[in-house]
């Protein structure tokens, strides 16, 4: 069997002990930062980037991809304890998480949370391993136009499932798009956009505006009411759940990890819209549903292996496709870039080692992040209490080190600063930053793709039309808008994102 | 004179035109090219063209639908979380990263409504050798410890 024998070049990539300890490192790390409210994986991310250049390409793969699915594990644990989602995708656990630990049942939310995440990781990464080869052979066939289809669902994913108002997301989109044109076009050679700033030549640097729209608007924004946080669940015994829990665990797991992998898969949404996903269908189909936001366990497992399921799935369009599904999959193409690997369809044959490598460690990682999250529970648990008049200061360090180190020009620095100014404005106004932040990596990627298509259709623009995989792409972003515009619909989308604060 | 019924819609779209309008004017320099081989003015300005209409729907709608307003804007920490970067990249070649960082840490801090001096001053001393082994001797990040202002 082929699989077999991808999976096994996987493991013995894998399981060397440098790999081990990169995996380990990422998990780590990305647990530290779902702990900690306030500090994303993409700003981490962002600010580990330059540091990665010194590693070999697949160690620092693992370590970044270890860092995004750890932090899904990582903001349950705050979500439970505290009723303070560490991470986006982690907000509906609060609902029915803070509750079981309110009971005295912290232990068993928990460790239910860690098994769903766990089991959801393990399938979601078998997914990957199927679904991966048969797609980026799909992806062969991909013509200029597809592509440029296919980034146009994604930018419209993004859209739909942004907070705030429609029209403003595709404001973003657009916005994005634009920045993301400033610098030398490879095309002519012309510098655009650039004001005559020399630093600009090379277009503004993707990691400056992810860490300052998310790691110093997010600051300020955190700076606007230092409230005390609500009362902390400090108490954790019993983390074994009864046979009464396994019971009612295990459909819900099995359901969030498959609405979680296909969900995951969409570009543009990753790991957020499967755990509301499956929330609000465990609460339709529950025998218990009356017990839902009282300390439900399915309230909790359903959400869990959603939205970790989807985080490993959303690596498929990353690697069979070379398109980012998020801003953090976005950096992670930028570390291939740096690393000299092309992201894209010829990834799986080209590197197969890499490949291989890269999902056999998510196995890897979600089994060390088991252990990492029930017995040294007690660490982070310490962890989360460290105030924020500490950590900020800490984020901002780590902001500026990261930033200049990157091309040691101070420039950076003041243009970070900058996007930190835009990113806090933007949220103030109910602007959501991811959008703009994806769309502003495949604004020149858009704009090639679109030359292509055009020169090889003889400036017809219906070739977006005329080819079956594009129009099917162009297709369901249409849908995709239409439905998010439908009033009884969109009501509801306020509705989930009310719940959510 | 009518009214702004919602103010979040208003400033958007005010953000939103005064980019396109810029990155409209500046295409302009730009070959437009054709559909077939188009310049390097052809998709920024399609683009910056759509953010322009976008800004203005957006601005007709802000005068029309009532909203909520922006709420509370933290100018203290916006201040100090920017003055406190872009002072780091100011000092950070002259003088290095003992005392950049230190300041950096110490001006930001001043943001939180729970500043201590005390506090700070240990956070800055740890967190500047945290950074200075980790960074600079464990991961060979080349940034100057001392920076040209003492080396003379």
């Amino acid at each position: 069997m082929e699989l077999i024998a991808n999976l096994h070049l996987g493991f013995t990539t894998a399981f060397t002990g440098a790999n081990l300890l990169y995996c380990l490192a990422g998990v780590f790390l990305g647990t530290l930062i779902g702990v900690l409210p306030g500090l994303g994986p993409t700003a981490t991310i962002a600010m580990l980037l330059p540091i990665t250049f010194t590693l070999p390409p697949i160690s620092a793969l693992i370590m970044l991809a270890g860092i995004y699915y750890g932090s899904q594990y990582g903001g349950s644990t705050t979500s439970i304890l505290v009723n303070v989602p560490g991470e986006a995708a982690s907000v509906v656990t609060t609902l029915d998480g803070y509750q079981m630990a309110r009971q005295g049942r912290a232990g068993v939310a928990l460790a239910t949370a860690a098994i769903a995440s766990f089991f959801a990781g393990t399938v979601a990464t078998l997914f990957l391993a199927l679904f991966a080869p048969p797609l980026a052979e799909l992806a062969l066939k991909f013509g200029p136009a597809d592509y440029f289809s296919l980034m146009v669902l994604g930018l419209i994913a993004a859209v739909v499932l942004a907070q705030g108002s429609l029209l403003h997301a595709v404001g973003m989109v657009v916005l994005g798009l634009l920045l993301g044109l400033v610098g030398t076009d490879v095309n002519s050679g012309l510098e655009r956009f650039t004001f005559g700033i020399p630093e600009l030549a090379d277009g503004v640097g993707f990691v400056v505006v992810a860490m300052g729209m998310f790691g110093l608007g997010e600051i300020i924004r955190n700076l606007e009411n230092e409230t005390l946080r609500s009362e902390i669940v400090t108490k954790i015994a019993g983390l074994m759940p009864t046979k009464e829990d396994w019971k009612r665990m295990l459909w819900p797991t099995l359901r969030g990890t498959v609405l979680g992998s296909a969900l995951g898969i969409l570009p543009g949404s990753g790991s957020i819209l499967g755990s509301f996903a499956a929330y609000s269908i465990e609460k339709k189909v529950s025998k218990n549903s009356a017990e839902f936001g009282k300390g439900a366990i399915e309230g909790v497992a359903a959400p869990e292996s959603a939205n970790n399921a989807g985080a490993q799935t959303s690596f498929i369009p990353l690697l069979t496709l070379g398109i980012p599904s998020n801003p953090v999959m976005a950096l992670m193409i930028g570390a291939m870039i740096i690393q000299g690997i092309q992201p894209g369809p010829a990834v799986i044959n080209e590197q197969p080692a890499l490949f291989w490598g890269i999902i056999v460690s998510m196995w890897i990682g979600n089994f060390f992040l088991v252990i990492l999250n029930l017995p040294l529970i007690g660490m982070w648990v310490r962890i989360i209490m460290v105030p924020y008049r500490f950590l900020f200061p800490a984020i901002l360090v780590f902001c500026a080190i990261g930033v200049f180190s990157l091309k040691n020009v101070e420039f950076d620095i003041y243009f970070m600063a900058l996007f930190g100014v835009l990113g806090y404005i933007f949220t103030k106004l109910d602007c959501e930053p991811a959008p703009m932040l994806l769309a502003f990596i495949l604004g020149p990627l858009m704009e090639q793709y679109l030359r292509r298509a055009m020169l090889l259709s003889r400036g017809d623009p219906t070739v977006f039309f005329r080819r079956p995989i594009s129009a099917t792409l162009l297709t369901l972003a249409l849908l995709a808008l239409i439905v998010s515009c439908i009033p009884a619909l969109y009501k509801k989308r306020e509705e989930a994102f009310r719940e959510e604060q | 004179m009518t009214k702004i019924r919602n103010p979040k819609d208003f400033w958007t779209a005010v953000i939103y035109i005064t980019i396109g309008s810029i990155f409209l004017f500046v295409s302009r320099d730009y070959p437009m090219g054709s559909s077939l081989k188009m310049g390097p003015a052809y998709f920024p300005t399609v683009l910056s063209s759509l953010l322009i209409i976008i800004g203005v729907i957006s601005l007709a709608r802000s005068f029309v639908q009532q909203g909520t307003p922006i709420g509370s804007f933290t100018f203290r920490g916006l201040l100090v979380v920017i003055s406190a970067t872009v002072l780091f990249g100011l000092i950070v070649r002259g003088a290095g990263l003992i005392v950049a960082l230190p300041t950096l840490v110490v001006v930001s801090a001043y943001g939180s409504i729970r500043f201590r001096w005390g506090e700070s001053l240990a956070l800055a001393a740890g967190l500047t050798l945290f950074c200075v082994l980790v960074f600079l001797k464990g991961l060979g990040v080349p940034l100057p410890i001392v920076g040209s202002w003492f080396t003379r």
